[in-house]
């Protein structure tokens, strides 16, 4: 296996598993509901992920930018627009222009400035769309119908959204992979690690950041069209700042180091939440510890454990240890 | 004379009451090494900050290559040559050595907006980089994290950085600080090969790398220059003895 394919494994396998579970039993309504809200929050997570681990950028406010997509889906719905080739673009054009302004004002700031300043405007987002009262205020809105293609229903098909959730999640993970091994991932690279290394050879980091913001803010509008699309609802639920903690966290518990990390902490958290809540009413009495535990023994994430799991093999077997002394 | 390369005139720096710059003045000339020696606390940092642009003098202007550039900030003046390499170590650690210079290569050829092409795979940016290295003795070291280097590659690596990016004046700021005997002597040899492609500002406490290197000296005490000149001269100054040296360094 070459390094670049070993090093992906992990990621490749499970969007190989995503696309095989139709067929393996998970392709009953509710499955596919499931694994289609597990693969739009992928996205919004590996969006989130360039910027804690490509860029360094902690934002707490990401579900913002996802609300926002969804938020243009429903507006063009009450006006009685549902092409999808006006309402995605402007639902990722959205999102994008909330990441420029903010971005602009919060990456004059650092480290926990940074965080509550993305904070704040996360906030001022979430009670701007409750006062729209017009698309249903606090109780939130339920689409009409879902968007169209060329006046075609594609998306109404449970199956052809799975595919299509997948295949976005897939490039928008690999674009990102591009995008941090390129010229302009280097600088953010460097910037992340040392800004005044970045500096002193030339680069001021703040347009490469804003840009990183900016496109992070786009996916997340896509993120955020495609879930009003599958949940067919949207209240300003979507854009609490609860929910982007929880973005953050599988972020985390998928593993900052690479970004097919927040694939497998988005498809953990969702995954793990309906079935605990199946078993448990007070699910998240272990829902949380489970997290704690996770976070103290897999510094490196979900991502990270395989390679963590062969090293504690090696160190626990005699033989080999020997073999190496 | 040649036009120097770097001229500070009248600087001034003050923190609250705290004088850290006074009213400095000097020159260093194209493939010269002009050193600032001075006691702890002199301003000798502060100085460099201020004329890398990592700091704003309340006073006074920096020319570089007959270019005012008292208001330019940092990156803009590395853009323009100027160099600088850190007291305490400065690399990105997660980086390859290979990648640490690459990037000082990519910031001065083409435009960094590209953001697809795999930046690893520039052959013309990694055939300089490794230019850089081997120019500094690192070129078997180059796929090793930096990371991983010793303290002394560390700062064999930071000179690579400043190298590769072509600059006209290095800023050294105490470039042999905690590095060993022998370290310490393959820097010296190094500074001396690089001395004749650029005009070097130095500032170090190791009293004999500065004799051996330095073709001008500059006493700094107090935030202000007490005297310049050449090394015989520092040498034998009454009052550089008793504001610095001590018997010892003059044995």
């Amino acid at each position: 296996m070459t390094a670049p394919l070993r090093k992906h494994a992990l990621a490749l396998a499970t969007l190989l598993a995503l696309a095989a579970a139709p067929f393996l039993g998970f392709g009953d309504g509710f499955a596919l509901s499931l694994l289609a809200r597990a693969m739009i929050l992928g996205m919004a997570a590996v969006s989130l992920s360039l910027l804690v681990g490509g860029a360094g950028l902690v934002s707490l406010g990401h579900a913002a930018t996802m609300g926002i997509g969804a938020y243009a889906v429903v507006a063009f719905d009450a006006a009685g627009i549902s092409e999808g080739l006006i309402v995605f673009p402007a639902a990722i054009a959205a999102a994008a222009a909330y990441a420029l302004v903010t971005g602009a004002v919060s990456l004059r700031t650092s480290g926990v400035h940074f965080i509550m300043i993305t904070l704040a405007f996360g906030q001022m987002a979430f009670f701007t769309t409750s006062s729209f009262s017009s698309l249903g205020g606090d109780d939130g809105y339920t689409l009409y119908a879902r968007t169209e293609w060329l006046g075609t229903r594609i998306m109404d098909n449970r199956l052809t959204f799975h595919f299509l959730c997948l295949g976005l999640l897939a490039l928008v993970w690999m674009g990102g992979n591009l995008l941090l091994g390129s010229r302009f991932g280097r600088v953010l690279r460097a910037a992340r690690e040392n800004p005044q290394r970045a500096l002193a050879v030339g680069f001021q980091p703040y347009p490469y950041r804003l840009i990183a913001y900016v496109m992070a803010g786009a996916v997340g509008g896509l993120a955020g069209a495609l879930l009003a699309n599958a949940t067919e609802f949207v209240s300003p639920a979507l854009l609490s700042w609860t929910r982007s903690g929880e973005l953050l966290f599988m972020v985390i518990l998928g593993g900052v180091g690479q970004l097919g990390g927040a694939i497998l902490g988005a498809l953990a958290i969702v995954l793990l939440e309906e079935s605990l809540s199946h078993l448990l009413v007070y699910w998240r009495l272990v829902f949380g510890p489970l997290l704690v535990l996770s976070v103290l023994f897999l510094p490196d994430g979900l991502i990270g454990a395989p390679l963590r799991l062969r090293a504690a093999l090696r160190f626990a077997s005699p033989k080999r240890r020997n073999a190496d002394a | 004379m040649p036009d120097p390369l770097l001229e500070l005139r009248d600087l001034s720096k003050n923190f609250g009451a705290l004088t850290v710059t006074s009213d400095v003045s000097l020159t260093v000339l194209p493939g010269e090494i002009h050193a600032i020696i001075g006691p702890n606390g002199a301003g000798k940092t502060t100085l460099i900050h201020q004329i890398s642009g990592t700091l704003r003098p309340d006073l006074g202007t920096i020319r570089f290559a007959g270019q005012d550039v008292t208001a330019l900030p940092f990156e803009r003046r590395a853009r323009l040559g100027l160099a600088r390499s850190f007291q305490i170590t400065s690399i990105v650690p997660g980086f390859t050595a290979l990648e640490n210079v690459a990037l000082a290569v990519q910031a001065r050829s083409g435009s960094s907006f590209r953001f697809l092409r795999p930046v690893a795979n520039e052959e013309a940016l990694n055939d300089e980089a490794r230019t850089a290295l081997d120019s500094v003795g690192l070129g078997r070291v180059a796929d090793r994290s930096a990371a991983a280097l010793s303290h002394g590659e560390k700062r064999q690596l930071e000179l690579a950085i400043a190298i590769a990016m072509k600059p006209r004046l290095l800023l050294l700021d105490e470039p042999l600080a905690g590095a060993g005997p022998e370290e310490t002597e393959r820097l010296i040899g190094i500074l001396r090969e690089l001395r004749s492609r650029y005009g070097i500002l130095l500032v170090e406490h190791d009293m004999q790398a500065v004799f051996a290197l330095a073709d001008r000296i500059s006493v700094l005490v107090y935030g202000r220059v007490i005297v310049t000149g050449m090394v015989d001269e520092i040498r034998g100054h009454p009052e550089v003895r008793t504001a610095y040296l001590g018997e010892d360094a003059l044995a």
